[in-house]
């Protein structure tokens, strides 16, 4: 490294030799992970000559690095010089693909993949077939694996005597000696048998299929039924039955339920693969005989396939074979020892209602619906709950709500809190299917029992549940049946109780309006202000912040406000905390009131307002959005807040960086947009819509200006990109000490 | 909040998804079995009258019609079917066990083809699924296999005929054979330990006898521990292979052959990283250490093994390895511990300052072995700098008591060992801490300015693709 400054060229190397030796394993990865950066600085010629024949050396190492290096070298394309120089990379990706652990050599075959793609057909002859061909006679099982997934991606592209090599080798690898290698051709076997010409899987794709099937070792076989559903999808019907078929009949057959469980795992793939006269003839005892096998994960796996099995079937003869050859099997399957079995019919029996149609529903599968819902094991019973929509389109829910009502009820006083949570979830969907009356008679007590249960999950979801039942029902309903319920539970000696009325009007009073709010909501909350227990009081702050932007302004300032600040002098400290964010939090949602408020009255005589009413601080616009992507939505429509194009972990680091905030009227006349220029999440994209409105709105007005603090007017022309401190400054304080509740409409 | 400490709710014991009340379903059937298919008859066996009630001439034929009539399966889930003719062919094993063991001269050329078919229709047999889907054998219950008073007379039966002293080998190798291996191999993942037991007398007999299948059987082995490392990590019976192999191994000749080697470098050591490997450690140590006492010349690839495959995660298997290396050291020759002691004491040093405490006493137990002591004398002024700063700085700093009292016994042990290194050492220590600091702070330099030569040549052929 000494002397590395007189030639900044050579430091990127010295750095990575050093590092790449260094006995902490984490600067090792770190140091390959950052090799792109690397072979950057070092340019494409000296990544060919230095780098790649060091790193080709180099290797041996903990199997992460080695992860790391074959990852890399997948993308390396452009650093060595594009496509016609990439057979660069095959030699360490090579040494890579015999490497013992699984996880590198199958990175380094994909990354092989992914270059050979890139090879122009002359290279790909020149350096990659000789690469396959050597891998695929290595001493070592690990050489001759990874071949095999190499076949298929040169093949295509390789002169015919090159061709016929490539099939050779794939042969022998069929026959290898290890199990290893015959398992790896074999889950390459369909998509080797894709990319040959058809005369080729007749002669030898077949020969192969039939060898694998009948292997010695059930795990060589049962990848062999994976690959005969794909061969069956590319040959002709005719020669179907006698090249496919018979090794397909056997493995369903098989003597090891690994085998038959495969197929009938892929049992609905191989009938769109075979067509439906074979599906006639052989699918249907087979699939027979696959929902009676003796092992229950074989039975389990058939009867998921039981719905989209019928639904397959030719449709002149689909009736006939459900009813005396399927139906049968499934209605013994309704009464079987294994509850895996059972909840797997479960959850796709209801399916076949829409196939049989009205009648049938009625008079052969309603008894086995009625069963399921009687059945001991509760994930039986959620399972058919939780499709009552298939069979509420044939025959309505009407049919089943006598059997359906005592399995609700059971569930939702299962002893397993997950049990009752899944049935919760499913309330709104039975719901609206039943009816508001029915509800409100047989379901509405258990949905308020849920609110106290004594899981925190499951007051959760009831509350949640509410509010979906509220949306379908309507504010009026809920102002009768629920509200009243809720509140009195303000009053309940335990707290928990107490609390889950708070959680409730936090999650109710969007869906039931400003009115209901403030006229019954609200003084409940007050009066809880004084509760003695903390966790209340800070979750009465809590909750006002929530409710905040469903109340008008005016009730804010009068009532909220006094609230919050006898609040923020509690002396618990949890309960302050609260209060301050809460009074913090209504100044957000003030501030974005009056960004919209200015929006309109802006819009309409523009002199009279100046933006100097207008204060927002950096910090409180950034918590918005921060804290409430999904403003745009629920605050009345005015503004909306679009959160950055980015994963929720880049959002939180980075936020600040690139953000659009649009405050937006009802009549979208007025964008703010800001954006950072950092390269940071890379180009920043301009929503095409957005463009095309800021056109628009530019023809639509001239230049409007707003004044800063200087007095000076920035103008901000619809959707120009600004940068967050210029948005900050048009929106500046004038005093340090701004009162939010002071603004008036 | 006194509200809240009267009121609130009373929390149910019985709530959560407590694996008690799924373990009681499955003990229901803990029992499971794969062997039989469904038949609707009931089956009946035509009682045949005792060996010992008959001529000794008419004792071949009817051993082998008893031969035949053991051929037939039970179904033992069924616990009420055909109960008698259990009871028959429960019997008639038991006959035929006493009568291998017993008498001579039955032994016959038609005999071998018959027994062997006996015993292949009752063990080999696809083993049924897991109950659970991710069978833990610490954790779980193993599934015992309903048809084991059957099997048990089979294999007892089948291993008396191998040990019997008129087996031959010559003839039964015509019987007995690759597919037969195969297939015997495939039976060690059952999940019933009884099995498995049996298993490993059975394959250990015949590795003996059959000289012509003892490279098949090994190379089998191997694949089925590449599979078991690389792609499963699931099979139950890998301790009772590698209980025959330690014994195999024993009986290597000198010098080693290639492929013996391999084994030990591509299939045995990668056993150490399976997550199970408690289950079999103790087996795995044992073969290791035959390995190395067979051919001193193989330490050094087989500690830098261990050093690759060391556990980051799991101070559990720490523990195991510094147990194993421990016995590798115990009879390590001096001229091969010169070649691994640097790397090897690094990574003693670094287990030493584990925090955890298991792992650090541990590694300080090498000091009470008087064998390693010795060599670590001898080698003091290598050793000596590697461990000192760790153990400077632990002695100072660990959290546990204990762990501190055995650094200073180690500290002390160096300091006699060569005192004047040891003051040496100490006086640098501060000087070497910094120093340390420096490199790590040069490093943090030296990438950034890394990042500024990428952002200007990116700058510069701004044109070109920038790949993140």
């Amino acid at each position: 490294m000494a002397g590395a400054d007189s030639d900044d060229s050579l430091y990127p190397i010295a750095v990575l030799i050093d590092e790449l030796r260094n006995e902490d394993v984490q600067l090792r990865l770190n140091s390959i992970k950052k090799l792109s950066t690397i072979a950057l600085a070092l340019g494409v010629e000296r990544t060919r000559t230095e780098l790649l024949p060091f790193l080709t050396d180099t290797i041996y190492d903990e199997d992460e690095v080695l992860l790391a290096l074959a990852e890399q070298l997948g993308n390396f394309t452009m650093l060595v010089g594009g496509p016609e120089y990439v057979h660069c990379l095959l030699p360490p990706l090579e040494s890579l693909a015999t490497v013992e652990e699984t996880v590198v050599r199958d990175k380094a075959v994909e990354s092989l993949r992914k270059i050979s793609h890139e090879h122009s057909p002359v290279d790909l002859e020149v350096h990659f077939e000789p690469l396959v061909k050597r891998l695929a006679s290595g001493d070592w099982f690990t050489s001759r694996t990874s071949a095999c997934g190499l076949f298929s991606v040169c093949y295509p592209r390789v002169s015919s005597t090159v061709k016929a090599e490539i099939r050779q080798h794939f042969r022998t690898l069929c026959s290898d000696d290890t199990p290893m290698v015959r398992r790896a051709a074999a889950s390459k076997l369909g998509e080797f048998a894709k990319v040959l010409e058809l005369e080729y899987v007749k002669s030898d794709i077949i020969s192969l299929f039939t060898a694998l099937a009948s292997d010695e070792q059930d795990s060589v076989r049962l990848l062999a039924v994976e690959a005969g559903v794909s061969i069956a999808t590319l040959l002709p019907q005719e020669d179907l039955e006698a090249l496919v078929m018979p090794t397909l009949r056997q493995a369903a057959e098989d003597k090891s339920w690994r085998v038959r469980y495969m197929v009938a795992d892929k049992f609905s793939d191989l009938q769109k693969a075979v067509g439906p006269e074979i599906t006639k003839n052989d699918l249907v005892p087979a699939f027979q005989n696959l929902l009676k096998d003796c092992e229950a994960e074989v039975r389990a796996a058939a009867a998921n396939k039981v719905k989209e099995f019928c639904e397959n079937l030719p449709e002149d003869s689909r009736e006939t074979i459900i009813m005396t050859h399927i139906l049968p099997c499934v209605k013994e399957l309704v009464s079987d020892t294994n509850q895996h079995v059972k909840s797997a019919l479960a959850s796709v029996i209801m399916g076949l209602s829409t196939i049989l149609g009205k009648d049938n529903t009625i008079e052969h599968l309603l008894p086995l619906f009625l069963a399921q819902l009687k059945d001991e094991c509760p994930e039986v019973r959620l399972n058919i709950i939780s499709n009552l929509d298939c069979v509420n389109e044939v025959i309505g829910i009407r049919q089943l709500s006598q059997s359906l009502l005592p399995a609700i009820v059971e569930l939702a006083e299962d002893a397993k809190w997950r049990v009752r949570l899944a049935i919760i979830e499913y309330m709104p969907l039975l719901a609206g299917q039943l009816g508001v009356e029915f509800f409100d008679e047989k379901l509405n007590s258990l949905c308020m029992a849920w609110l106290v249960d004594h899981v925190y999950a499951i007051r959760e979801a009831a509350t949640c549940n509410l509010m979906k039942l509220v949306e379908k029902f309507g504010a009026e309903w809920a102002q009768n049946t629920i509200v009243p319920k809720v509140l009195g539970m303000a009053n309940d000696p335990n707290y928990l109780h107490r609390m889950t009325t708070l959680f409730c009007i936090n999650a109710l009073s969007e869906v039931c309006g400003q009115e209901i709010t403030t006229k019954h909501m609200l003084p409940v909350v007050f009066k809880m202000s004084n509760d003695q227990v903390a966790n209340v009081r800070f979750n009465v702050a809590k909750s006002l912040q929530k409710i905040g932007p469903v109340l008008d302004s005016n009730c804010l300032q009068t009532e909220v406000k006094p609230v919050l600040e006898k609040l923020a002098s509690d002396q618990d400290m949890d309960v302050k905390y609260f209060a301050q964010e809460a009074i913090s939090g209504e100044f957000c949602n003030c501030c974005s009131r009056v960004l919209c408020n200015f929006a309109k009255t802006k819009v309409s005589n523009p002199k009279r307002y100046s933006l100097s009413k207008l204060r927002l601080c950096h910090a409180p616009l950034k918590r918005l959005v921060l804290t409430r992507p999904h403003i745009s939505t629920s605050l009345c429509g005015n503004i909306s807040i679009m959160p950055p194009k980015c994963s929720r972990k880049e959002r939180r680091r980075g936020f600040s960086n690139r953000s659009n905030v649009e405050a937006a009227m009802s009549d979208r006349r007025c964008v703010f947009q800001c954006e950072s220029k950092s390269t940071l999440f890379g180009l920043p994209e301009v929503d095409a819509r957005a463009r095309e409105r800021a056109r628009e709105r530019e023809r639509a007005r001239e230049s409007e200006s707003f004044p800063t603090s200087k007095g000076r007017y920035i103008s901000i022309k619809a959707c120009q990109h600004i940068l967050l401190h210029q948005i900050h400054k048009i929106m500046i304080f004038k005093k340090a000490s701004y009162d939010p509740f002071k603004l008036k409409n | 909040m006194s509200s809240a400490a009267t009121t609130a709710p009373s929390v149910d014991k019985v709530d959560g998804f407590s694996r008690k009340s799924v373990r009681k379903a499955r003990q229901k059937r803990a029992q499971s079995s794969s062997q039989f298919r469904s038949q609707d008859k009931p089956i009946e066996l035509v009682q045949l009258p005792l060996l010992k009630d008959v001529s000794a001439q008419e004792q071949p034929e009817l051993f082998l019609k008893k031969l035949q009539q053991c051929c037939t399966l039970f179904d033992f889930l069924d616990t009420l079917s055909d109960l008698k003719m259990k009871e028959y062919k429960r019997s008639t094993l038991n006959e035929l066990v006493d009568y291998v063991t017993l008498s001579r001269g039955y032994l016959t050329e038609q005999t071998y083809p018959e027994v062997v078919k006996m015993v292949s229709c009752n063990i080999f047999r696809t083993l049924p699924p897991s109950d659970s889907n991710e069978f833990d054998p610490e954790e779980d219950e193993p599934t015992l296999e309903a048809s084991w008073p059957h099997l048990q007379l089979v294999y007892e039966f089948f291993i008396r005929f191998l040990e019997s002293q008129e087996f031959q080998p010559s003839v039964a190798k015509k019987y007995i054979d690759q597919k037969f291996v195969l297939q015997l191999l495939e039976l060690f993942d059952s999940e019933d330990p009884r099995e498995r037991d049996c298993l490993k007398t059975v394959l250990h007999r015949i590795y003996g006898k059959f000289l012509g299948l003892r490279a098949f059987i090994r190379k089998q082995i191997n694949n089925i521990f590449l599979c078991f490392v690389y792609e499963t990590e699931h099979f139950n019976g890998v301790a009772e292979l590698l209980e025959i192999l330690g014994s195999i191994i024993n009986g290597f000749a000198l010098p080693l052959k290639a492929e013996h080697k391999q084994f030990l470098v591509k299939v045995l050591l990668p056993l150490h990283t399976v997550r199970s490997l408690s289950l079999f450690h103790a087996q795995l140590a044992y073969c290791i250490v035959q390995f190395l006492e067979k051919d001193p010349t193989l330490t050094e690839p087989v500690i830098r093994g261990l050093l690759k495959f060391w556990p980051k995660t799991c101070s559990q298997k720490e523990v195991m390895f510094l147990g194993e290396l421990e016995e590798i050291l115990d009879v390590i020759e001096p001229t091969q511990f010169v070649k691994i002691q640097e790397p090897l004491f690094k990574l003693i040093a670094r287990c030493v300052s584990s925090p955890h405490f298991q792992v650090a006493e541990r590694a300080l137990y090498y000091w009470n072995n008087e064998y390693i002591m010795s060599l670590i004398e001898e080698n003091s002024s290598v050793i000596l700098p590697i461990m000192f700063a760790s153990l400077y700085r632990i002695s100072k700093e660990h959290w546990n008591p204990a762990i501190s009292a055995l650094i200073y016994n180690v500290l002390k042990a160096f300091m006699e060992m060569n005192s004047a290194l040891f003051d040496e050492l100490a006086a640098n220590y501060k000087s070497d801490r910094q120093r340390e600091r420096k490199k790590d702070k040069e490093r943090e330099d030296l990438w950034r300015k890394l990042e500024e030569l990428e952002l200007r040549r990116g700058i510069q052929n701004s044109d070109g693709v920038i790949p993140t």
